[in-house]
């Protein structure tokens, strides 16, 4: 008797557990509708530079690696065409080896030659093609491909953010023979191995992509397709979502547009928020007097009290999270009590400004000393960011004026030729990785986006070192060392606060996880629709 | 008539030349162009190297003077060239755009004329009174309403309302008559109508002017029917300042709707227009600002045809 309970029982929880199960167990079928805010100028991502190339075109393609498509911090490489790897003893020569049975979709086969001239396209451009991700990967000596399996690349030197490297969204696998015909097919075609076939794109209105049947994932992916739309107006796309015409937006929605969809879609609505590795830095141009002062620079970064700030402004704007120069919540972030520690993170901001008008008295700056921030004409968040950080130095007796640039114009005009005194200036990354995100702060000489035009020998030294520290530890303390001597001993740059990413999609979207990059996670081979 | 024909067509070619001189040349003293933005901008591994050879490879680093006279041959083939900005034809950029734009046009205008004439005329008949009160708040509610604002609040109704919107993605008429329509409706609508209430307003005053000439008293002493006065002798000459409205506001209407289309999410001219400017794609907006200028100068030719035939004065001078 007792046993025929227990069995009843177990067949009870079995019943009444399946449709949740079945709920999150992936289901085939559907079409993944979803808005891009941009559209693609090319279909090559070895050449562009926008999310409009990535979102509607990276599921036809695979990558070498691919950071983990479950992995919040999107810093956590996982393979894609590449099944395994190692690395040599000295951490200069890095073997992969690719999956076989791999096929392009005009069914021939992917080997390591596709791989090599994909990567050779990117690193040794052959003459009149322009790579602008060249510079990334100054430190590969050669690409092998030693047999059809396997991939070898020689590094100079020892770099600790190379694998990341290979997981770079950008690049795509493209087919050796197609690259030998013609270097540029790619900005007009689609050829891929990836988990969706290209059906259509109508310039400035759709992209339209449907399942590969043949795909190298068994049973992926589980979408039958997927239509993007591109819809540039904000409000438009909310009323997409919102009136049910599109699932997702995979960019970002500002707090009051996120607001407005879970007021209107109640349980229809799933939010998945994240720190945002983008973010408005504030460059000073030491060229200008009196910003070749440190302590008129630590002044301006004293002033600013940023826990307020992100209080207040991330109800208004895409800005939220106080953090140093890594995205907070991923490996090299800076835990907050050290943070705390570096000048204009203080939490007692009485002290803080009492210390930056010390320091502005000390460099014999008068009090109402008036100077113009240069600011980018794109409303969001640019604008409310610009007014708070001159509310903030109106406090320390600083009379800032602001001047708004037309974006087109900003960094042709403004920063490359140095013609400001204090800009904002922006800085976002495919991944966390402090090789790919500390770069643009060496000095000027060696790196060209450094737009507060200073040379600091002792920071390029840092960062070398980083970069080649093997061990996570070690590296870790090399970056806290940049991370002083930027922002806080010489205040080169002023981090405001990180972007925050707010996607509001769909409850029926399934399988996809934000990342702090709107770059990352957009094969959709993991993703399905729910009843 | 046929000599006026030919020599205003032959008048278009100066005109063209002279928009086609000024927007190569005021593109080129815009701050910002196409490489800068679109391989440097906010990347933190941009090297002048590549700047230079992309800049090459869209024949940027040759003098103006070279890049102007390469252009206006092609334009003589009627060879616009690529966009700096896709890689793609011109003309099949336009095209793509064009049947929508053209489409919502006519739309627009056939819902203006339609709202504009008969309240016009009815506004000015009864002047004075509560009907003609009634048709002028109308008309400047429709002034004072920005086409966009409307647009939105179309959009929110069916949305909260009816818990609908409009298909997001253009269909042919020919495809399918009604997905066309249940897209194009609510921005004709939108439009049409602060459209209309310009045209209303003109048809009134004009119809009042006409009303009081003389040889509408004339008419009217011959014991006309007053029917027939309103539609063959002041409707007519009304009509006049009317047409010069209705055909300027269309030429507007082609590449002119630049909120219209974003709040709509229509692909059509506009947004092309104001995204290749910001592209700084040289050669597309040069494209479209003759496009539309063209489309100005043909409207315009269409009207001062429809004038010689409405008016007969105007054939025989």
């Amino acid at each position: 008797m007792c046993a025929l309970k227990l069995v009843l029982i177990v067949a009870l929880v079995t019943l009444a557990a399946a449709p949740a199960a079945a709920q999150d167990r992936p289901r085939h079928g559907g079409e993944l509708v979803f808005v891009v805010p941009s559209s693609p100028p090319s279909y090559d991502a070895h050449r562009e530079e926008t999310f409009g190339t990535i979102h509607p075109i990276a599921p036809h393609y695979n990558t070498l690696l691919r950071t983990d498509p479950g992995d919040r911090t999107g810093s956590r490489v996982v393979g894609d065409l590449a099944e395994s790897w190692s690395i040599s003893r000295d951490g200069r020569t890095y073997t992969l080896k690719l999956r076989r049975g791999v096929k392009f979709h005009d069914g021939s086969e992917m080997t390591s030659r596709d791989v090599k001239a994909s990567y050779d396209k990117i690193i040794f451009p052959p003459a009149g093609v322009a790579s602008n991700r060249k510079g990334e990967y100054v430190v590969v000596e050669a690409v092998q491909a030693p047999d059809p399996y396997t991939v070898v690349f020689r590094l100079k030197w020892p770099q600790a953010s190379f694998l990341n490297s290979l997981a770079s969204p950008w690049n795509w696998i493209y087919k050796a023979d197609i690259l030998a015909r013609d270097m540029r097919w790619y900005e007009t075609h689609v050829m891929g191995t990836g988990p969706f076939l290209f059906v259509e794109h109508v310039k400035g209105s759709h992209w339209v992509g449907k399942r590969n049947p043949n795909y190298w994932d068994r049973g992926k992916p589980y979408l039958d397709g997927y239509r993007a739309i591109f819809m540039t107006d904000s409000a438009a796309q909310v009323a997409a979502i919102r009136g049910e015409r599109a699932m997702i937006q995979f960019r970002g929605f500002s707090p009051a547009e996120r607001d407005s969809l879970v007021q209107a879609l109640g349980k229809r609505v799933t939010v998945q928020e994240s720190p945002w590795n983008c973010l408005i830095l504030v460059a000073i141009n030491h060229e200008k007097k009196p910003f070749d002062d440190r302590r008129v620079r630590r002044a301006l970064t004293l002033a600013l009290d940023r826990y307020q700030g992100s209080a207040a402004l991330s109800k208004i704007a895409i800005v939220k999270e106080v953090g140093g120069v890594q995205a907070p919540g991923t490996p090299f972030a800076t835990p907050p009590q050290e943070l705390e520690k570096l000048a204009g993170y203080w939490r007692d901001i009485g002290k803080s400004r009492a210390e930056a008008r010390r320091l502005l008295k000390e460099a014999g700056i008068p009090d109402g000393f008036s100077f113009t921030y240069k600011n980018r004409g794109i409303p969001m968040p640019y604008e409310p960011v610009g007014v708070w950080l001159i509310d903030q130095w109106r406090q320390i007796g600083l009379n800032v004026r602001q001047e708004v640039v037309e974006p087109a114009a900003y960094y042709g005009q403004v920063l490359r030729p140095g013609n400001f005194e204090v800009a904002a200036d922006f800085q976002c990354g495919y991944t966390v990785e402090p090789d790919l995100d500390l770069y643009k702060f060496q000095s000027k000489e060696i790196s060209h986006s450094n737009y507060s035009r200073y040379t600091d020998r002792v920071l390029d030294e840092l960062y070398e070192k980083q970069s080649r520290a093997t061990d996570p530890e070690e590296r870790r303390r090399l970056i806290r060392e940049f991370e002083r001597r930027l922002l806080d001993e010489e205040a080169h740059y002023l981090y405001t606060l990180q972007w925050h990413r707010i996607i509001p999609h769909s409850a029926r979207v399934r399988g996809w996880t934000i990342t702090p990059s709107h770059y990352l996670n957009q094969q959709l081979d993991t993703v399905w629709l729910a009843e | 008539m046929l000599r006026y024909i030919v020599k205003r067509l032959l008048l278009m070619i100066p005109t063209l030349l002279a928009v086609a001189v000024l927007v190569f040349f005021l593109m080129r003293v815009v701050p910002g162009d196409i490489v800068e933005l679109r391989f440097a901008g906010e990347s933190a591994f941009a090297s002048k190297e590549n700047l230079d050879k992309e800049r090459v490879r869209l024949g940027l680093d040759r003098p103006v003077w070279q890049q102007f006279l390469s252009w206006m041959g092609g334009i003589l083939r009627l060879d616009f060239g690529t966009s700096m900005w896709t890689g793609a034809p011109i003309l099949e950029e336009i095209r793509l755009r064009f049947a929508l734009s053209l489409q919502l046009a006519i739309m627009a205008t056939l819902i203006a004329v339609l709202l504009a004439v008969p309240l016009g005329i009815v506004a000015a008949i009864k002047q004075d009174t509560c009907v003609d009160y009634a048709v002028r708040i109308f008309s400047i509610a429709g002034l004072a309403t920005p086409s966009f604002w409307l647009g939105i609040l179309f959009i929110l109704t069916l949305l909260i309302v009816f818990r609908w919107l409009p298909p997001m993605l253009y269909t042919p008429f020919w495809v399918s008559p009604a997905q066309n329509l249940a897209q194009l409706i609510w921005p004709a609508l939108a439009v049409g109508y602060r459209y209309s209430a310009v045209a209303t307003r003109m048809t009134r005053s004009a119809m009042l002017e006409v009303l009081r000439e003389d040889y509408i008293r004339t008419a009217r002493a011959k014991g006309l029917w007053e029917k027939l006065i309103l539609s063959r002798h002041a409707l007519k000459n009304a009509m006049l300042p009317v047409l010069t409205v209705i055909a300027l506001e269309f030429a507007f209407l082609m590449g002119g709707l630049v909120v219209t289309e974003q709040v709509f999410n229509l692909n059509g001219l506009g947004l092309l227009f104001v995204e290749s400017v910001a592209h700084r794609d040289y050669t597309l907006t040069q494209a479209l600002v003759l496009l539309v200028a063209f489309v100005f100068i043909f409207v315009n030719f269409l009207v001062d045809l429809a004038y010689a035939w409405i008016d007969p004065r105007i054939r025989f001078r």
